[in-house]
């Protein structure tokens, strides 16, 4: 139970073996500007854990709008507009322009300020170095540019809500040509206006990303410990080494449309402005000659590599804690290996199913729904091998335990309802109604951040030295888990009606959505759905609260509280700088659970293997690997 | 060629590795004139009408934009050649590790994959 | 505590780790100015006939900033060798010499070929005025020839003021050569040599004009390419220069005196990307000045 059994661990905070430490590093250079992975994925993790909170509070929001249309916010509605402007919600009712703000500042922040820097660089930065067994990230300035480029970044996203004319409004894809000639003209600043900042804050957070990828991968390949093969890495690090890869071959073309969007906003340039443009009654005075499909085509050709990005570290962690907590190896780990890798690739290849609607023709649709379907299959393997892992397993159902199992059928369902929308005849209708929404909510909400609050769960002693409540967790999970399911499995229905997303009335004013089903029409199931999505809001107080409260006065835990197999359990708590006091050798794999003939239900990655162990090797085996 | 190796600070090694690297020396020199002359040799090319020549070979009778095509192949080729010489021998590829290979090839691949599907997807018509 | 294999070469790859960290950096900027080549190669194919100009940059110019790139590729390969055989002397002045290259290719856009197009005009003529300008035009023998019809006339702005003002009525422009004898065959395809605008100044009707530009990134989808492109690839070569002034400056010596081969790894590894921005340019230069 005790790590300490093959590595001399002692808790002493100025234990190091390097030649440079010799005195205290000042506040700022230890909390703040830190280049320690650790305090990094810290950093990333509570910024994103608030902007996660802030981008749901923006959408809980634009949910009294869906349900009551038209109709004054009580209290919050006389507040709202000291804050956002008082042109955003007269007399407490909102504006049009103030609800497009509103959701493409949702999609925005929850992806790339929420859920990729928590999933990616927070669990990335804090796990993988402890779990491989390194003293740090191979470039850790590098890391900590990575983290404040987030942080700039983030801070001009948020700025964009108080200049004139609010944040962008043209999506969280900011298509063309609106979002060229958005926010121009009398009133709006030339370059301190909404859409023009987003898309500065943009390239700060691209850099961030692709500077982190580059540690990651680098890191990876490099700072193995002895006897830490590939095939022997837990599956978190796979995962992350496919995402970081995703991050930085993806991100580029973006950045290259977002600088030409930001050339035609401040420059005057026509990247995407065809000939012959009329605005207000009046043609544009543009060269004209860009195209609208150019942006389309380089913005999905990272849009869709990045839903992968928000997935895939998810996939990680539920791998982690499933494994752990059904006391059993994760069953088909080279075909979990394989499925990552395979996805990875394709991921390149699949996306203009984004873009049915642009006219491609028929040999090039059918070449991407083609490879669109054959993405779902490693999709699939990696679900199924994680629902065979819980066969004949020995499961208990800790707070980390209730997040992952509860992830493995909300990601299905997500999972199986994007099939319908990789046919281009069936998301002819599909498209930008609620049941894409639904999909991809599904996949995100109830899926990655199950599993991120998995994450925080199970990694939370490995950081304080304490663990959370697991009263308190369970009152986080179970109204989390319904109220999910109440947002949104109604909303595949109001859009199987036909309910276009973006419609700042909810549906209110169209005829269609005048059917029924179970007894309501789309527009009125805005109601409780948009109730759930309050309750929701306010089941996460006590994770709030839990979180903070635990840090200081959470039950105090030993070095593996949860009796895990990899070695970032073999650190002792709140690991010192250089993480190991002797560098960690890896002699098993990484789930070696229930192991025949032991004492113990576990054995660690470090604990050398002894004699009677030994069975027939294949040639292929290591036996011990430098 | 081999890249040179990771040397010690052991001098008597240096001094046999200080020699291999001289060699290459007079290597990247030669290269850069190469490079410099197909620059000129490029400029050159770009004002030689290849689809009056092509149709004068053949006579067959290429368009001024057919013949435009031509140059700008010839001129991509041309590029592709220098290319090749900078990445080989100034940037070491021909002697680098095959992990730098393969985050290369995969590079490629997606590089191509975004231009020719988005070709593909720009230009194939939605009816026939 | 010290990060394993910043210099000496991990066993099972043969790489330290900044050289992989580099070649990944190396491969996320592939795919940046493949996004935007990709943009030069759909907004040249959508051209309507005539818009996607030629000629209009200066190639003598841009050939001697072409060999002086290709000159600083080849005095920091140098570079890195002199401190791989443990030369500093050398090494500092090839790395100078680098550094030089940098400021005079920046120098030379900046103040030479960027400044130069911001006086220069375009006046693009209606298609239905286009017969009016014939004998600056010369359209009938691009016809019938198979070129592509001249839309604009270029020239010096004389009279800026009618840019803004409504009583005007029309531009005068001192003409570029080319207008001047628009049907010799000399003329149908661009020059090496740059000619500067005529004094033949032209009187152009505004009701005959669709627009009117200077040569900056409104101009065309060609001018927003060009600026954008390589005004990105100029932000890539000042990073560069910025990098190698601080491998030059006095404190890359005590980085050399306590473990040369650091720094022939940091010149190594900042070499590599010095020398994807000359990649970088060995294509833009021709799909840009040349095609």
């Amino acid at each position: 139970m005790d790590a300490s059994t093959s590595v001399d661990t002692h808790h002493d905070p100025h234990a190091h073996g390097g030649e440079h430490e010799h005195h205290e590093l000042g506040f700022w250079r230890k909390y703040i500007f830190s280049t320690d992975h650790k305090v990094i994925g810290i950093q990333y993790g509570i910024c994103g854990l608030i902007f996660l909170f802030f981008g749901f509070s923006l959408m809980m929001i634009m949910r009294w709008q869906l349900a009551y249309p038209g109709q004054a916010l009580p209290l919050i509605g006389e507040w709202l507009p000291y804050i956002f402007g008082p042109n955003t919600m007269p007399d407490g009712k909102m504006t049009p322009e103030f609800y497009n703000s509103l959701g493409a500042m949702h999609g925005t922040i929850m992806i790339f300020l929420g859920v990729v820097p928590v999933a990616f660089a927070a669990f990335g930065n804090f796990v993988v170095p402890l779990q491989i067994g390194a003293p740090d990230m191979t470039f850790p300035k590098v890391n900590a540019a990575s983290f404040w480029a987030f942080g700039v970044g983030g801070v001009i996203m948020l700025t964009s809500f108080f200049v004139p004319g609010g944040a962008a409004k043209g999506g969280w894809t900011s298509y063309t040509p609106l979002s060229d000639i958005a926010d121009k003209g009398p009133g709006f600043h030339m370059v301190l206006n909404g859409q023009s900042l987003w898309l500065i804050g943009f390239v700060f957070l691209i850099t961030s990303s692709l500077l982190g990828a580059v540690n990651f991968i680098t890191t990876i390949i490099q700072l193995r410990a002895k006897g830490l093969t590939w095939m022997r890495l837990p599956f978190f690090v796979w995962a992350q080494f496919v995402t970081a890869f995703l991050l930085l071959l993806a991100f580029p073309p973006l950045e290259a449309a977002i600088v030409m969007q930001l050339m035609d906003r401040t420059a005057a340039t026509s990247f995407f402005l065809p000939a012959g443009m009329i605005v207000n009654g009046a043609p544009l005075h543009i060269s004209g000659g860009g195209s609208p499909l150019l942006w389309q085509h380089l913005f999905w050709f990272l849009g869709h590599p990045e839903v992968y990005v928000l997935i895939l570290p998810a996939f990680g962690i539920v791998a982690e804690i499933l494994a752990n907590n059904s006391r059993k190896p994760l069953w088909g780990y080279k075909s979990l290996v394989f499925s990552v890798l395979v996805i990875g690739f394709l991921s390149f290849i699949v996306w203009a199913h984004h873009m049915w609607l642009t006219g491609m023709g028929s040999t090039v649709s059918a070449f991407f729904q083609t490879t669109t379907l054959l993405i779902s299959i490693p999709s699939v393997i990696i679900l199924s091998a994680f629902f065979i892992s819980l066969w004949g397993g020995s499961i208990r159902f800790n707070v980390p335990m209730l997040w992952v199992t509860a992830f493995l059928p909300m990601f299905g369902i997500g999972g199986l309802t994007g099939i319908p929308l990789a046919f281009n005849s069936a998301d002819l209708y599909l498209h930008d109604t609620y049941y894409v929404i639904a999909h991809f909510h599904y996949i995100v909400a109830p899926g990655t951040i199950f599993g991120l609050f998995a994450g925080v769960y199970y990694w939370f002693p490995k950081a304080t030295g304490r663990q959370m409540s697991e009263f308190w967790g369970k009152v986080h999970f179970w109204p989390s888990l319904i109220c999910m399911n109440l947002i949104f499995l109604p909303m595949f229905l109001q859009g199987m009606l036909g309910m276009h997303r973006r419609w700042y009335d909810g549906g209110q004013g169209w005829t269609l959505s005048g059917e029924h089903i179970w007894g309501l029409t789309g527009f009125q199931w805005n109601t409780p759905i948009s109730w759930a999505a309050w309750t929701m809001g306010l089941a996460q107080i006590p994770f709030i609260i839990n979180f903070f409260w635990s840090i200081k006065h959470g039950k105090k835990v030993d070095d593996n509280p949860w009796q895990a197999t990899t070695l970032e359990w073999t650190a002792p708590n709140r690991p010192p700088h250089g993480n190991f006091v002797t560098t960690p050798v890896a002699y098993r794999g990484p789930y070696e659970y229930s192991l025949p003939g032991r004492d113990k239900d576990y054995t660690m990655q470090n604990e050398p293997v002894e004699e009677s162990e030994r069975r027939p090797r294949k040639v292929t085996e290591p036996l011990l690997v430098g | 060629m081999n890249n040179p190796p990771d040397i010690a600070q052991d001098p008597a090694e240096h001094e046999e590795y200080a020699h291999g690297v001289h060699q290459h020396v007079s290597r990247y020199l030669m290269v850069g004139g190469l490079l410099l002359f197909f620059t000129l040799l490029t400029v050159a090319l770009s004002y030689v009408d290849f689809g009056g020549f092509f149709s004068w070979l053949f006579h067959i009778h290429v368009s001024p934009d057919g013949g435009r095509k031509l140059n700008i192949t010839v001129a991509i080729l041309v590029a592709a050649f220098k290319a090749s010489l900078v990445g080989l021998i100034f940037m070491h590829l021909a002697a680098e590790k095959r992990l730098i290979y393969r985050v290369l090839v995969f590079t490629g691949l997606f590089v191509l994959a975004l231009f020719w599907l988005t070709y593909f997807a720009w230009y194939d018509p939605i009816t026939r | 505590m010290e990060i394993p294999y910043t210099i000496s070469t991990r066993p099972d790859t043969g790489l330290w780790n900044a050289k992989i960290g580099i070649w990944l950096f190396l491969a996320s900027e592939v795919m940046l100015f493949g996004g935007l080549f990709s943009a030069y190669v759909f907004l040249r194919l959508d051209a309507r006939p005539g818009e996607w100009p030629h000629g209009l940059l200066n190639v003598p110019i841009g050939t001697m900033n072409t060999a002086i790139l290709i000159l600083s590729s080849v005095t920091v390969v140098l570079a890195w060798a002199a401190l791989k055989m443990r030369r500093y002397r050398a090494y500092w002045w090839y790395m100078l010499a680098t550094i030089s290259c940098g400021l005079i290719f920046l120098f030379v856009k900046l103040y030479f070929e960027w400044p130069q197009k911001f006086e220069h005009f375009g006046a693009f003529i209606k298609p239905e005025a286009r017969e009016k300008y014939e004998q600056y035009l010369g359209n009938h023998h691009r016809e019938s020839k198979g070129f592509e019809p001249r839309i604009e006339i270029t020239g010096h702005l004389e009279n800026h003021e009618a840019l803004h003002d409504p009583n005007a009525k029309e531009y005068e422009i001192a003409v570029d050569p080319v207008f001047l004898d628009p049907n010799n065959p000399v003329n149908d395809r661009p020059h090496f040599l740059f000619v500067p605008p005529t004094d033949h100044v032209v009187k152009i009707e505004k009701e005959d004009v669709d627009r009117i530009d200077s040569f900056g990134p409104w101009h065309s989808a060609y001018f927003a390419s060009y600026f954008t492109i390589t005004g990105l690839h100029g932000a890539h070569v000042l990073g560069g220069v910025l990098v190698f002034l601080y491998m030059w400056l006095p404190v890359s010596k005590k980085v050399y005196q306590r473990n040369p081969e650091h720094l022939a790894n940091r010149v190594e590894v900042s070499g590599l990307f010095w020398h994807f921005v000359d990649l970088v340019w060995i294509f833009v230069f021709p799909l840009f000045y040349l095609l």
